[in-house]
C-alpha cells in the first residue's frame, strides 16, 4: 500500500521535528536545531531495518518516493516565493554581505577536503 | 472568466501544481533545443523561478515572490517550508545511512567552519562598511549565515529594524549565490561523492540554497548535502546571539 509508505514517511517528518524543537528548547534557543535532519536520518534507519526484514516493499517505496522526486518542483516553487526583489535593491552592503562569504566558502572548501583526507 | 477565477482560487495548491509543471516542461525544451542539455533543465527551472520571484516582488511589493499574485498563491504553498521540508526528507530514501555515518566527523568539521567562516566575513564587511556596535555587527554577521539566523540574533539582541532586514536580505542574497554557483564550480571544487556533499551542506549551510544548487548538479548528492546543512541554521542560532556576540564585545 501506498498509504503504508506515505505514512512511514510522515511518521519520520513529524518525530525528527518534534526533536529539532526539543533540542531547540534544551540549548535555550526559539529555534528548531536539526528537526529535517533528525527526520532524515530517522528514515534512513527506518529503510534500512525494514529491508532487513524483508518488509521493504515496492508499493510501499512509490509512496515515499512520489515525495523524493517532487523535490524539484518544491524547489522550482520555492525560488519563486523568495523575497528576490527586496534582497536585491535593499543595496550593496546586503549584496556583499551574502556573496562574498560564499566565494570565500567555495576557496575553502577544497582545502577542507585535502586536509580531511590525509 | 470569472468562474475560472473562482476555480483557480479554491484550487490554489492544484494551480501551483500546474504553473511548476508548465515551467519545468518549458525549461526542459529549451534546455535540449537550445543548450544541447548542457545546462539541466532543473537548473534552469530553478534559476526562472527565481526570476520569477523578482517580478512577483515589482508587480505586488510583497515579500513572498511571485505567490504574491493573487492566482499563483498555491506556488507560495508548494514551495513554503512545509514541503520543502517534507520533500527534503523524503530524498533521504535515496542516501546510505552508512555513508552518513562515515562522514559524520567530516560533516560536523565542515559545519562549525562554515559558520565561523560566514559570520566572521560576515562582521568584518560591516566593519570595513562603518558599523561599529557590536549588536549590529553581530546581526549582519549572522544574517551572512542564513536569513533565519539573522533575525533570530537580531531580536535576541535588540538590534534596529534595518539592521534585521539588512540581515535578512543578506541571507536571501546568499541562498541566491549559492543556488547558482553551485553548479557552476562543482566539478571544479571535487564536489561529486556523498561524503564532499556532506562537507558542503556544512560549509555553505543555507538549507534551501544547498538544495536547491545540488538538485541542479546532481539530485543523488541532495540528500547528503541536506542533511549537515539542514543542522546549521540550528548551530548558529545558538551561537551567533551568544558566544559570537559575547567575544564581538571584547573588541567593540
Amino acid at each position: 500500500m501506498i498509504i503504508y509508505g506515505l505514512a512511514i514517511l510522515s511518521f519520520s517528518f513529524i518525530t525528527g521535528q518534534w526533536l529539532g524543537e526539543l533540542l531547540g528548547k534544551l540549548m535555550g534557543i526559539n529555534s528548531n536545531v536539526g528537526g529535517v535532519g533528525f527526520a532524515m536520518l530517522i528514515l534512513m534507519l527506518l529503510k534500512e531495518v525494514f529491508e532487513r526484514k524483508g518488509w521493504w516493499k515496492a508499493e510501499m517505496i512509490l509512496g515515499i518516493d512520489f515525495w523524493n522526486k517532487m523535490y524539484i518542483p518544491v524547489v522550482i516553487a520555492m525560488a519563486a516565493s523568495l523575497n528576490i526583489k527586496s534582497a536585491i535593491s535593499s543595496g550593496n552592503l546586503a549584496i556583499l554581505v551574502g556573496i562574498l562569504p560564499v566565494i570565500l566558502g567555495f576557496a575553502f572548501f577544497p582545502f577542507l577536503m585535502k586536509t580531511f583526507k590525509h | 472568466m470569472e468562474e475560472l477565477l473562482k476555480v483557480i482560487d479554491k484550487n490554489a495548491l492544484i494551480v501551483g501544481f500546474l504553473v511548476v509543471g508548465i515551467l519545468a516542461f518549458l525549461s526542459d525544451q529549451f534546455s535540449k533545443k537550445f543548450l544541447n542539455s548542457r545546462i539541466p533543465g532543473s537548473a534552469i527551472a530553478i534559476f526562472l523561478g527565481l526570476v520569477l520571484g523578482y517580478i512577483g516582488g515589482v508587480f505586488t511589493d510583497g515579500s513572498k515572490g511571485i505567490a504574491d499574485i493573487e492566482i499563483f498563491k498555491g506556488v507560495g504553498i508548494l514551495g513554503g517550508s512545509m514541503f520543502r521540508d517534507f520533500a527534503i526528507v523524503a530524498t533521504a530514501m535515496g542516501a546510505s545511512f552508512l555513508l552518513v555515518k562515515k562522514s559524520g566527523i567530516l560533516g560536523l568539521v565542515s559545519l562549525l567552519f562554515g559558520i565561523l567562516i560566514f559570520f566572521v566575513s560576515g562582521v568584518a564587511i560591516a566593519w570595513i562598511w562603518g558599523y561599529r556596535d557590536a549588536v549590529s555587527l553581530c546581526t549582519i554577521g549572522a544574517g551572512a549565515c542564513t536569513y533565519i539566523v539573522g533575525p533570530v540574533t537580531g531580536a535576541a539582541l535588540g538590534a534596529s529594524s534595518e539592521v534585521i532586514a539588512l540581515s535578512i536580505a543578506a541571507g536571501v542574497v546568499k541562498t541566491i549565490a549559492v543556488t547558482i554557483f553551485t553548479p557552476i564550480l562543482a566539478k571544479k571544487i571535487g564536489l561529486e561523492s556523498p561524503g564532499s556533499a556532506m562537507a558542503y551542506g556544512g560549509i555553505m549551510g543555507t538549507s534551501s540554497g544547498v538544495a536547491a544548487g545540488l538538485a541542479a548538479t546532481d539530485p543523488k548528492l541532495v540528500p547528503y548535502g541536506a542533511v549537515t546543512a539542514t543542522f546549521y541554521t540550528g548551530v548558529g542560532c545558538l551561537l551567533c546571539p551568544s558566544l559570537f556576540y559575547y567575544i564581538l564585545t571584547l573588541f567593540s
